[in-house]
């Protein structure tokens, strides 16, 4: 079966020469492909996850009573929001890289940095998108009316138990849909890594089509229909969320 | 003076020429007020008055300028005073109800005890449950409260208050949001309470139901207390110019 599978490219190739699809009848390929989609869907995962963090952390910094704290998360929020989102990725990995310590490698003799570029991709990545986010939570926690903060407050919560109990779940649902938009594009930005060579999909693909440019078209066919489907899955869940967090008779 | 010598016999809530300002709008201008544990009063007056901003003033969600404000014994805006501590023993109940839009009307009952003082959930749910009833919301437990009207939510509204077990409560014009056809039903809970004894102190606009179930009726307005006393005296005796012209319009 896979094998009539792989025969079937190796055919579409010889008899359409741009058209060669060599990821589906050379083994080798085929991994590179199965790597960088791995790579791919890890770092979406990492970076969604920790931009929500620092996204839900970053807005109940916003409303603290203390000033420091809020300038903090201002200027973190202008430098992260007004500038190119590559640019960041190149200077968290070349200039602040150079900082971090180094820890002897897995053979014992060479030394490695502590934070490979994996790592710093996933860093850099969820501090752009979650400067976002920080946004869309805070316009989502203006949405909540005081007088329901106050009631718990009344009710004897602390800040944070009044946070995490009432404001974070009612704003929650009210920016989904902007929080929604956020993290698709957290997912396609994340090709961004490329520049540093983490071995993501568009890594992987540009390597197959620098080797066979026949390859080319399919790659690239590849590359869409791939990412169609993991920014789809996302929004697929994030709908079946919303819906699962709808409370009956409170908005729209 | 402090809740180890506060006995009964002193009043409960004890308030003494209170001044409380925003910005340069002095909206308190010494009111003094005391309460006795089991009683009832009603504060009344004209919209600005600073009804609301004194009965926030008792549960710290407003703080004052000077003046004290004691609770048991307890000075409320003493920095050092244990807000928690003063929250249980002050339960508040709002004009919009407030509950936790996402939360059933059960789960906005146990929410606080279970949170602000750790009780056990089971215990707390029994406790919720007989409030439920008490309140006459049998059935509607597991409704949120964008499913209930505006009456019955703000049974729920009350019966959360209850929930954390206070010694006073606080009732904002409860009824000024509600269809004439289901204050009734929120009064008759209002009325159940007092009658069990419970602390309250009521700003309303409900004559009647003040002149019934008051043992002291104030008069507010534009931030001193204008006249007090008993409901008959102050409904039919009332001295003051400002009480006979606000009596003449609102009855
Ligand atoms: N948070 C606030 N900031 C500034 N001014 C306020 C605030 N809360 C109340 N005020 C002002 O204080 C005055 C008294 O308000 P308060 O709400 O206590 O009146 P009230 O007697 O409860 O009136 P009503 O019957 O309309 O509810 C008003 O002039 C109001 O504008
Ligand atoms: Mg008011």
């Amino acid at each position: 079966m896979l094998e009539a599978f792989a025969e079937f490219f190796r055919q579409v190739a010889e008899e359409y020469p741009r058209w060669n699809f060599i990821f589906f009848h050379d083994e080798r390929q085929f991994w590179r492909v199965v790597s960088g989609f791995q790579y791919t869907v890890v770092l979406s995962i990492a970076c969604v996850f920790f931009s929500v963090i620092i996204g839900v952390v970053g807005a109940w910094m916003q409303g603290s009573p203390l000033k420091w704290a809020r300038r903090l998360v201002q200027g973190y929020i202008q430098f992260f929001r007004n500038t190119p989102p590559f640019v960041q990725l190149l200077f968290f990995y070349f200039a602040l890289g150079q900082f971090t310590p180094t820890i002897t490698g897995p053979d014992g003799w060479t030394e490695v940095p502590l934070i490979s570029n994996v790592g710093w991709a996933i860093i850099s990545l969820s501090f752009f998108a979650g400067a976002f986010n920080v946004e869309i939570f805070r316009a989502g926690i203006e949405a909540v009316p005081e007088s329901t903060t106050e009631a718990a407050t009344s009710l004897g919560f602390s800040r944070l138990q009044t946070y995490k109990e009432v404001v974070l779940p009612l704003s929650f649902r009210v920016c989904l849909p902007a929080l929604n938009n956020n993290l698709v594009n957290l997912v396609k930005t994340t090709t961004q890594a490329v520049g540093i060579a983490v071995p993501e999909l568009l890594y992987e693909c540009l390597g197959i089509w620098n080797d066979y440019p026949s390859a080319l078209y399919p790659t690239m066919v590849f590359l869409f229909v791939s990412f169609i489907l993991l920014v789809g899955i996302l929004v697929f869940g994030m709908h079946r969320w919303e819906k699962a967090m709808k409370i009956p008779g409170y908005g729209g | 003076m402090n809740t180890e010598n506060w006995t009964p016999d002193q009043p409960i809530v004890s308030i003494k020429e209170v001044h409380k300002s925003f910005g340069d709008l002095e909206v308190l201008k010494g009111v003094s007020l005391d309460i006795m544990k089991g009683e009832v009063i009603c504060i009344i007056g004209p919209s600005g008055s600073g009804k609301s901003t004194l009965i926030r003033c008792v549960n710290a969600l407003n703080d004052i300028q000077s003046g004290s404000i004691q609770v048991e014994g307890q000075e409320v805006h003493d920095p050092r005073l244990d807000k928690l501590a003063l929250r249980q023993k002050v339960g508040m109940v709002f004009q919009q109800y407030n509950l936790f839009p996402h939360k059933t009307a059960l789960e906005n009952i146990m929410m606080a005890p279970v949170l602000v003082l750790k009780e056990d959930k089971d215990e707390v749910e029994k406790r919720a449950r007989a409030l439920i009833a008490k309140v006459r919301l049998e059935g509607k437990e597991s409704s949120y409260p964008g499913e209930l009207s505006g009456g019955q939510q703000q049974r729920v509204a009350i019966a959360r208050s209850l929930a954390m077990q206070p010694d006073v409560m606080l009732f904002d014009e409860v009824t000024a949001a509600l269809d004439p056809e289901t204050v009734k039903e929120v009064l008759v809970t209002i009325k159940d309470l007092a009658q069990e004894g419970m602390t309250c102190i009521l700003v309303t606009h409900e004559m009647g139901f003040a002149r019934e179930i008051a043992d002291h009726i104030y008069f507010t307005d534009r931030g001193v207390i204008v006249e007090h006393g008993p409901p008959d005296t102050f409904f039919d005796k009332a001295q003051d110019p400002r009480t006979k012209e606000f009596l003449s319009q609102i009855l």
